[in-house]
């Protein structure tokens, strides 16, 4: 048996969204027995006509108020197609049950007063359905009754809701004139010479299928939970995507442990292989841990494994978001603590464009920049549904969602992994103390970080001739000079761009074991790179020196040209055009090279690493 | 302007296949989360699809209790099936025995106050057990309130249903959070029609009480207290007749259900104050 296709009806409050449904169903002759004398009792209780939302409109509260609160759904068996309909609240208070009831449809069904035209819920639902995956939109324009049914008007209303959604990217299979209130056009043509077709049931017919995920992508299961029985671990979860059989090979995320499927069980039988959609109960071969919250891949295709990604998201909390806020954020089985670490866009609702924002207004739509405490597995949203997108949970309640792209970032998986087991460090015989005090000072990291043009490598020459010239061991190790050498071997991929950084981490440490002032000069956009740094200098001390410069300020000095290329799409991935860079928020010493006078921040910085190096 | 989103496909398969995973995801899920959870065994078609289910998304087992809330008026033959599948699956049963009607809030309809004693009973077990979950085989066509369900619905103490308040769920995920002193019902069948229940009984080969056959020109659509419900006209004797009969049908499941008619508001009224 197929199955139906669910259709979320959505629009402005009042623009007669369950009117039209309930009339639907009379209309298909699926009310059951006494149904109507029911309505009709309810109706003449409240003193108004028939009316058809109170077959799906069932508290007090909604037929009193005569408006929907919250979402309910109905089996509509048409004469060629079973569709479930999802009636949702059209009140701007109430999208949360608006989400509630839209997710997981694909078709939206979007209703429109004809009179008034579309309205501001009109557009942010059609914007937030987009969001939550749907693609095939039928629009009825209702109330033609009120309208005499007239041609020009509703040729006026159709033309103006073409073009408001061609701005969504949706597609837009029909738009139809209907009347709730006369039946027109809803199940039989409404009779007037204008209008041959399709009615409304057509419309829905019609719409395609939600067709199914493909067998050939990377197999994903988010790990729900592992049972013991007996002396077996049985690892349970669902499959987001692709297949899996015994034998297979599967990578563990965040650990990135491999083990093979030993068996597939099931009650009363065990499965030869499952698909996207089935739950699945697996023993492994090897003794690896596995947990709930962690995800199962294929090793040739695995998921991105990231502490910070961008994400287009719908936010439904009482107050704006903004930078700062924290939340638990739910991927797959996997919840962490998350908070906002930028707000890139916010989309305006009138116009339908998305413009640089502060905060995204609550019921609101945007671009934000989100950073895990942990790293997460996660897939761009447009390669996994299941690993793609996220809900944003405040104290257990789902406060917002939306779609992870993490294509900006590296995959920490490599950086993560443990390193060879075999290996003994072997100690020193001449202490840190014995070498700074032949010295006068001891090794030391200076760490800069900062946007291309801000200085970083006038300010670690200077100060390294400064102590130079004082007698002491400084050496400055230049981006552009390591890519010559050590690192010739790595691109500007963000994996590269961050081995390239983990690389030069490595070196300083052993610089400043040898007792060296040793000074980087590196954009190194990601904070985890820098804690990665800071980490590989176990001991030894570490500055981070955030050179702080306006983007804006970079972008007019651009010694390099780098900028300008990157406008002109010459240069990819490049930090502060497209590609992102996390300014430090507990830096060591922050040189402000945008307002400070040139010789003024080459003394604060020296003067800075010469109290806190000197033996 | 905007890119269309090239997003991939969801899961799209067999209906009952379908309904069959999402429900044991469900199941799976709520334990996982909920502890210590429990579900409600009414005997009927629902709830035994649901133990069926809880089989298979435990590989056989019922790995936490079920409960009937006895209000010693069920038939005779569901408790002769009840005796008989408590054995023979090794159940771990809890029979709740619900207060008496005087206890009941007297300002409902008189059937709907029979009905809310299981409310009662309910609450009682709850705050004695302190199960942190509870699953309920109720599903969204069944009636128009019910049809307003979430999957995982957080109660407060009293187990009453703020129809304003109600949490967003969305991709799987719901509010799991337990309100203090409180509890949440997790309803995996939600989504299931009562064709939907028929079809996977007689693709499952699930047992269903006898009563739901027709027997001289009248069966059981719906399972409740024998004082308070009642057959309908069928020729259904069979699996296969049953569902001849709902494909075509023009009657409301819950025709038969006393409590539910009474008055405009009466299943309303109970479901605010904790009914499933």
């Amino acid at each position: 048996m197929a199955r139906p296709l669910a259709v979320c009806l959505a629009g402005h409050v009042d623009h007669g969204k369950s009117s039209l449904l309930g009339r639907l169903l009379h209309e298909l002759d699926l009310l059951p027995d006494g149904k109507v004398a029911r309505l009709e009792a309810a109706s003449a209780n409240r003193g108004v006509p028939l009316e058809w939302s109170f077959a799906l409109d069932a508290l007090q509260l909604e037929r009193d108020q005569a408006v929907t609160l919250d979402t309910t759904r109905v089996h509509v068996r048409t004469p060629r197609r079973e569709l479930i309909v999802i009636d949702c609240p059209g009140h701007r208070e109430l999208v949360r049950n608006l989400v509630t009831g839209a997710a997981g449809t694909t078709a939206a069904l979007l209703v429109v007063d004809g009179p008034l035209g579309a309205q501001a819920q009109t557009r942010a639902h059609a914007a937030l359905l987009r969001l939550l995956g749907i693609r095939d939109f039928v629009v009825a324009v209702n109330k033609m009754d009120a309208l005499g049914w007239n041609e020009q008007r509703f040729n006026a209303r159709r033309d103006e809701i073409a073009a408001t959604l061609a701005a969504l990217g949706v597609v837009v299979h029909a738009i139809i004139p209907t009347s709730a209130r006369d039946g027109g056009n809803i199940a039989a043509l409404a009779g007037v010479p204008w209008w041959r077709g399709p009615t409304l049931v057509g419309a829905l017919e019609a719409l395609p299928d939600a067709p199914s995920v493909p067998d050939d992508a990377p197999m994903r299961m988010p790990v729900q939970d592992v049972y013991r029985s007996d002396t077996r671990r049985v690892i349970v979860g669902r499959m987001a995507q692709g297949t899996l059989q015994v034998g297979d090979e599967v990578m563990i995320l965040p650990s990135g442990e491999r083990a093979h499927v030993a068996a597939l069980e099931g009650w009363p039988d065990a499965p030869a292989g499952v698909v996207a959609g089935d739950n699945v109960a697996l023993a492994l071969a090897e003794p690896v841990i596995v947990a709930r919250g962690d995800l199962l891949c294929a090793p040739t295709a695995p998921a991105r494994l990231t502490s910070v990604f961008d994400a287009e998201v719908f936010w439904l909390g009482r107050d704006p978001l903004v930078v700062g806020y924290r939340c638990e954020l739910r991927v797959g089985t996997r919840a962490v603590p998350v908070r906002v670490a930028a707000i890139i866009q916010a989309l305006d609702i009138d116009q339908l464009v998305s413009r640089p924002a502060q905060e995204i207004a609550t019921n609101g739509l945007g671009r934000v920049t989100l950073r895990c405490d942990m790293p997460v597995a996660v897939d761009d949203a447009t390669d996994c549904l299941e690993t793609g997108r996220f809900v944003l949970a405040d104290a257990g309640v789902i406060v917002g969602g939306g779609l992870v792209d993490a294509s900006r970032y590296p995959d920490q998986r490599r950086a993560v992994r443990l390193t060879e087991r075999n290996v003994v460090a072997v100690d020193h015989d001449i202490s840190a103390a014995e070498r700074g005090s032949r010295a006068g000072h001891v090794g030391a990291i200076v760490w800069l970080t900062g946007l291309s043009g801000a200085g970083k490598s006038t300010l670690a020459m200077a100060l390294e001739r400064a102590l130079f010239d004082r007698g002491w061991s400084a050496y400055t190790i230049d981006g552009d000079n390591v890519r010559r050498g050590l690192n010739a071997d790595l691109s500007f991929s963000p994996e590269d761009r961050q081995e390239n950084i983990r690389r030069v981490g490595e070196v300083a440490a052993l610089f400043a074991d040898a007792g060296l002032i040793c000074i980087t000069a590196f954009i190194s956009p990601f904070d985890d790179d820098r804690a990665r740094a800071r980490a590989a200098a176990e001991g030894r001390r570490f500055f981070e020196v955030y050179v702080k410069s306006a983007l804006a300020t970079c972008e007019a000095r651009d010694p390099k040209g780098l900028y300008r290329k990157a406008r002109r799409g010459e240069i990819k991935g490049f930090t502060g055009i497209d590609s992102p860079y996390e300014a430090p928020v507990a830096s060591d010493l922050v040189i402000d090279t945008q307002h400070g006078d040139q010789s003024a921040c080459i003394a604060e910085l020296v003067e800075f690493v010469v109290t806190q190096c000197r033996a | 302007m905007h890119e269309p989103l090239r997003l991939p496909l969801p899961f799209m398969s067999d209906h009952l296949h379908h309904l069959e995973q999402q429900s044991i995801h469900l199941i799976r899920e709520s334990f996982a989360r909920l502890k210590p959870l429990a579900m409600l065994w009414s005997l009927g078609k629902d709830s035994n699809t649901m133990l069926w289910l809880v089989r298979k998304a435990f590989l056989g087992r019922v790995p936490f209790p079920v409960i009937l809330l006895d209000t010693g008026n069920e038939f005779a033959e569901v408790y002769a099936f009840r005796d008989r599948y408590v054995r023979e699956w090794n159940l771990d049963y809890i029979n709740a025995p619900c207060p008496p009607v005087e206890a009941t809030d007297p300002a409902l309809p008189p059937k709907a106050r029979a009905a809310a004693r299981k409310t009662l009973g309910l609450k009682q077990l709850i705050a004695e057990r302190g199960f942190a979950g509870v699953l309920l085989g109720i599903r969204r066509d069944e009636q128009a309130i019910r049809a307003k369900e979430r999957m995982m619905s957080p109660r407060d103490s009293e187990g009453g249903r703020h129809d304003r308040d109600q949490p967003t769920e969305l991709w799987g995920h719901n509010a799991s959070a337990v309100p203090t002193g409180g509890h949440v019902r997790v309803h995996p069948l939600l989504e299931w029609t009562e064709l939907d229940i028929w079809r996977y009984v007689e693709r499952e080969n699930i047992p269903v009480c006898e009563l739901y056959f027709a027997r001289a020109g009248m069966r059981f659509r719906s399972l409740g207290e024998a004082d308070l419900t009642f057959p309908v006209p069928s020729q259904a004797t069979t699996l296969a007749e049953i569902i001849r009969e709902l494909e075509t049908t023009r009657q409301e499941e819950r025709a038969g259900r006393a409590m539910d008619n009474e008055r405009e508001d009466a299943f309303e009224r109970l479901r605010a104050a904790g009914y499933m």
